[in-house]
Protein backbone atom coordinates (compact mmCIF):
# COMPACT_ATOMS: atom_id res chain seq x y z
CA UNK A 1 0.00 0.00 0.00
CA UNK A 2 1.04 3.49 -1.32
CA UNK A 3 1.01 6.57 1.31
CA UNK A 4 -0.76 8.58 -0.67
CA UNK A 5 -3.23 5.80 -0.55
CA UNK A 6 -4.03 5.91 2.74
CA UNK A 7 -2.90 9.36 3.80
CA UNK A 8 -5.85 12.07 3.10
CA UNK A 9 -3.62 14.70 1.29
CA UNK A 10 -6.49 17.64 3.04
CA UNK A 11 -6.01 15.83 6.47
CA UNK A 12 -2.29 17.11 6.75
CA UNK A 13 -0.95 19.68 9.56
CA UNK A 14 2.96 20.21 9.32
CA UNK A 15 2.46 22.63 11.80
CA UNK A 16 1.11 21.04 14.44
CA UNK A 17 0.47 23.17 17.34
CA UNK A 18 -2.08 20.82 20.24
CA UNK A 19 0.89 20.14 23.00
CA UNK A 20 -1.13 16.96 24.77
CA UNK A 21 -1.30 13.87 23.34
CA UNK A 22 -5.17 13.94 23.39
CA UNK A 23 -5.63 17.65 21.92
CA UNK A 24 -3.75 15.95 18.67
CA UNK A 25 -5.54 13.17 18.86
CA UNK A 26 -8.76 15.45 18.33
CA UNK A 27 -7.24 18.09 15.64
CA UNK A 28 -6.31 15.26 13.32
CA UNK A 29 -9.62 13.45 13.95
CA UNK A 30 -11.33 16.44 12.74
CA UNK A 31 -8.95 16.81 10.00
CA UNK A 32 -10.40 13.95 8.75
CA UNK A 33 -14.15 15.01 9.28
CA UNK A 34 -13.15 18.47 7.82
CA UNK A 35 -11.45 16.85 4.57
CA UNK A 36 -15.15 14.70 4.42
CA UNK A 37 -12.95 12.10 4.83
CA UNK A 38 -14.91 10.55 8.30
CA UNK A 39 -18.49 11.34 9.14
CA UNK A 40 -18.79 13.63 12.14
CA UNK A 41 -21.36 11.72 13.34
CA UNK A 42 -18.68 9.69 14.92
CA UNK A 43 -16.12 12.04 16.21
CA UNK A 44 -16.27 11.68 19.54
CA UNK A 45 -16.83 7.55 19.18
CA UNK A 46 -13.14 7.89 17.34
CA UNK A 47 -11.34 9.95 19.66
CA UNK A 48 -12.77 8.23 22.66
CA UNK A 49 -11.64 4.97 21.04
CA UNK A 50 -8.20 6.07 19.79
CA UNK A 51 -7.56 7.70 23.74
CA UNK A 52 -8.62 4.19 25.30
CA UNK A 53 -6.36 2.26 22.75
CA UNK A 54 -3.23 4.68 23.79
CA UNK A 55 -3.62 3.92 27.29
CA UNK A 56 -3.65 0.60 26.83
CA UNK A 57 -0.08 1.07 25.59
CA UNK A 58 1.10 3.56 23.49
CA UNK A 59 1.78 3.58 19.51
CA UNK A 60 4.79 6.02 20.22
CA UNK A 61 7.08 3.23 19.03
CA UNK A 62 10.31 5.73 19.25
CA UNK A 63 12.05 7.32 17.16
CA UNK A 64 9.75 10.55 17.60
CA UNK A 65 6.68 9.02 15.64
CA UNK A 66 3.34 7.54 16.81
CA UNK A 67 0.34 6.02 15.44
CA UNK A 68 -2.94 6.07 17.15
CA UNK A 69 -5.36 4.22 15.21
CA UNK A 70 -8.70 2.91 15.70
CA UNK A 71 -10.60 0.35 13.73
CA UNK A 72 -14.69 1.26 13.58
CA UNK A 73 -17.26 -0.52 12.23
CA UNK A 74 -19.40 1.94 10.42
CA UNK A 75 -16.53 3.13 7.91
CA UNK A 76 -15.46 1.04 4.72
CA UNK A 77 -12.43 3.24 3.39
CA UNK A 78 -9.12 3.03 5.92
CA UNK A 79 -8.08 6.29 5.69
CA UNK A 80 -5.40 8.41 7.70
CA UNK A 81 -4.02 12.03 8.94
CA UNK A 82 -0.72 13.21 9.38
CA UNK A 83 0.94 15.71 11.85
CA UNK A 84 3.92 17.42 12.62
CA UNK A 85 4.99 18.43 15.98
CA UNK A 86 8.17 20.65 15.64
CA UNK A 87 8.11 21.20 19.34
CA UNK A 88 7.08 17.07 20.68
CA UNK A 89 4.32 15.99 21.79
CA UNK A 90 4.43 13.73 25.29
CA UNK A 91 2.51 10.50 23.75
CA UNK A 92 4.43 8.62 26.78
CA UNK A 93 6.65 6.87 24.08
CA UNK A 94 8.14 3.51 24.75
CA UNK A 95 11.58 5.75 25.25
CA UNK A 96 10.28 8.47 26.59
CA UNK A 97 11.26 11.39 23.93
CA UNK A 98 8.42 13.44 22.56
CA UNK A 99 6.75 12.82 19.49
CA UNK A 100 7.00 14.91 16.49
CA UNK A 101 5.43 12.74 13.78
CA UNK A 102 1.87 11.63 14.31
CA UNK A 103 0.08 9.15 11.88
CA UNK A 104 -3.30 8.48 12.74
CA UNK A 105 -5.43 5.54 11.40
CA UNK A 106 -8.85 5.03 11.44
CA UNK A 107 -9.61 2.00 9.73
CA UNK A 108 -13.00 -0.72 9.13
CA UNK A 109 -12.68 -2.90 11.67
CA UNK A 110 -13.94 -5.60 9.24
CA UNK A 111 -10.84 -5.46 7.23
CA UNK A 112 -7.59 -5.94 9.72
CA UNK A 113 -5.52 -7.06 6.87
CA UNK A 114 -5.84 -3.72 5.04
CA UNK A 115 -4.82 -2.04 8.79
CA UNK A 116 -1.35 -3.95 8.50
CA UNK A 117 -0.76 -2.59 5.10
CA UNK A 118 -1.25 0.73 5.95
CA UNK A 119 1.03 -0.13 9.07
CA UNK A 120 3.46 -1.32 7.16
CA UNK A 121 3.45 1.38 4.37
CA UNK A 122 3.60 3.77 7.56
CA UNK A 123 6.91 2.15 8.94
CA UNK A 124 8.85 1.00 6.06
CA UNK A 125 9.27 5.15 5.82
CA UNK A 126 8.91 6.11 9.67
CA UNK A 127 11.73 3.90 10.43
CA UNK A 128 14.01 5.46 8.25
CA UNK A 129 16.31 8.83 9.09
CA UNK A 130 16.19 10.45 6.27
CA UNK A 131 12.55 10.61 6.36
CA UNK A 132 11.55 11.54 9.84
CA UNK A 133 14.15 13.94 9.07
CA UNK A 134 12.37 15.56 5.99
CA UNK A 135 9.24 15.14 7.63
CA UNK A 136 10.32 17.30 10.05
CA UNK A 137 11.29 19.97 7.60
CA UNK A 138 8.31 19.96 5.80
CA UNK A 139 6.60 23.40 6.53
CA UNK A 140 4.22 23.06 3.79
CA UNK A 141 0.88 20.65 3.58
CA UNK A 142 2.75 20.65 -0.51
CA UNK A 143 6.28 19.82 0.95
CA UNK A 144 4.74 17.01 2.73
CA UNK A 145 2.74 15.90 0.10
CA UNK A 146 6.08 16.11 -2.35
CA UNK A 147 7.59 13.97 0.21
CA UNK A 148 4.94 11.38 0.04
CA UNK A 149 4.88 11.34 -3.50
CA UNK A 150 9.10 10.60 -3.43
CA UNK A 151 8.76 7.78 -0.38
CA UNK A 152 5.93 6.27 -2.72
CA UNK A 153 7.86 6.21 -5.54
CA UNK A 154 10.54 5.11 -3.31
CA UNK A 155 13.06 7.93 -4.54
CA UNK A 156 14.76 8.13 -0.96
CA UNK A 157 17.50 6.89 0.40
CA UNK A 158 17.56 3.70 2.60
CA UNK A 159 18.91 5.10 6.53
CA UNK B 1 28.09 -20.93 24.65
CA UNK B 2 26.13 -19.42 22.11
CA UNK B 3 23.66 -21.40 20.06
CA UNK B 4 21.19 -20.82 17.03
CA UNK B 5 17.91 -21.79 16.80
CA UNK B 6 14.98 -21.50 14.82
CA UNK B 7 11.37 -21.89 14.38
CA UNK B 8 8.25 -22.05 11.57
CA UNK B 9 5.29 -20.50 13.17
CA UNK B 10 2.22 -19.42 11.50
CA UNK B 11 0.20 -16.33 12.57
CA UNK B 12 -3.57 -17.48 13.66
CA UNK B 13 -5.26 -14.43 15.16
CA UNK B 14 -7.75 -12.97 13.68
CA UNK B 15 -6.26 -9.38 13.20
CA UNK B 16 -2.49 -10.98 12.33
CA UNK B 17 0.32 -9.00 14.01
CA UNK B 18 -0.81 -5.64 14.61
CA UNK B 19 1.03 -3.70 17.29
CA UNK B 20 -0.50 -4.94 20.31
CA UNK B 21 0.87 -8.70 19.64
CA UNK B 22 4.32 -6.93 17.78
CA UNK B 23 4.69 -5.09 21.06
CA UNK B 24 3.99 -8.05 22.73
CA UNK B 25 6.65 -9.94 20.95
CA UNK B 26 9.25 -7.34 20.86
CA UNK B 27 8.92 -7.25 24.66
CA UNK B 28 9.47 -11.07 24.95
CA UNK B 29 12.21 -10.58 22.57
CA UNK B 30 13.77 -8.02 25.14
CA UNK B 31 13.93 -10.78 27.75
CA UNK B 32 16.59 -12.67 25.95
CA UNK B 33 20.62 -11.70 25.07
CA UNK B 34 19.92 -13.68 21.80
CA UNK B 35 19.47 -11.79 18.63
CA UNK B 36 16.31 -12.39 17.65
CA UNK B 37 15.44 -11.93 13.74
CA UNK B 38 11.97 -12.84 11.93
CA UNK B 39 11.52 -13.05 7.98
CA UNK B 40 8.25 -13.94 6.31
CA UNK B 41 8.87 -17.42 4.90
CA UNK B 42 10.21 -17.20 1.40
CA UNK B 43 10.72 -13.44 1.38
CA UNK B 44 14.28 -11.58 1.22
CA UNK B 45 13.37 -8.86 4.15
CA UNK B 46 14.93 -10.03 7.39
CA UNK B 47 13.72 -8.06 10.16
CA UNK B 48 14.51 -7.52 14.12
CA UNK B 49 12.60 -9.19 16.44
CA UNK B 50 13.00 -6.99 19.44
CA UNK B 51 11.85 -3.71 17.32
CA UNK B 52 8.21 -3.08 17.23
CA UNK B 53 8.41 -0.71 13.90
CA UNK B 54 10.18 -3.61 12.45
CA UNK B 55 7.90 -6.48 12.92
CA UNK B 56 4.82 -4.19 12.16
CA UNK B 57 6.18 -3.48 8.30
CA UNK B 58 6.21 -7.43 8.24
CA UNK B 59 1.90 -6.66 7.51
CA UNK B 60 1.55 -10.29 9.16
CA UNK B 61 -1.97 -10.79 8.68
CA UNK B 62 -3.85 -14.25 9.72
CA UNK B 63 -2.07 -17.46 7.93
CA UNK B 64 1.24 -15.46 7.31
CA UNK B 65 4.14 -17.99 7.99
CA UNK B 66 7.36 -16.73 9.74
CA UNK B 67 10.40 -17.63 9.98
CA UNK B 68 11.98 -17.25 13.72
CA UNK B 69 15.95 -17.08 14.02
CA UNK B 70 17.45 -16.85 17.73
CA UNK B 71 21.21 -16.42 18.17
CA UNK B 72 22.89 -16.05 21.50
CA UNK B 73 22.99 -17.91 24.74
CA UNK B 74 19.38 -17.97 25.54
CA UNK B 75 18.33 -19.11 21.62
CA UNK B 76 16.50 -21.84 22.81
CA UNK B 77 14.45 -20.70 25.12
CA UNK B 78 13.68 -17.32 23.61
CA UNK B 79 12.27 -19.25 20.35
CA UNK B 80 9.95 -21.38 22.72
CA UNK B 81 8.76 -18.63 24.52
CA UNK B 82 8.27 -16.76 21.14
CA UNK B 83 6.57 -19.67 19.29
CA UNK B 84 4.60 -19.82 22.18
CA UNK B 85 3.37 -16.88 21.99
CA UNK B 86 2.20 -16.53 18.86
CA UNK B 87 0.81 -20.10 18.57
CA UNK B 88 -0.93 -18.85 21.35
CA UNK B 89 -2.45 -16.08 19.15
CA UNK B 90 -1.22 -13.51 21.67
CA UNK B 91 -4.39 -14.18 23.72
CA UNK B 92 -6.60 -12.36 21.41
CA UNK B 93 -9.84 -14.01 20.22
CA UNK B 94 -11.20 -14.16 23.60
CA UNK B 95 -10.90 -10.99 24.29
CA UNK B 96 -11.58 -7.50 22.50
CA UNK B 97 -8.50 -7.31 20.05
CA UNK B 98 -7.65 -3.26 19.07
Amino acid sequence: MKLLELIVTNAIEPNLEATTRDEAIAVLVDQLITAKAVSADFRDDFIKAIIKREKRGSTGFGHGVAVPHVKHADIDTLVAAVGVSKDGIDFNALDGNPVHSIFLIISPEQKPEEHLEAMEAVFSNLSQDTFRRFLLQADTVEAVITLLEEADASTLGNN
Amino acid sequence: MTTNASAIVTIENRLGLHARPAMMFAETAMRFDSDITVQRSNQDSIVDGKSIMQLMMLAAVRGTELTLTANGPDAETALEELAELVNNRFNEDSVEGV
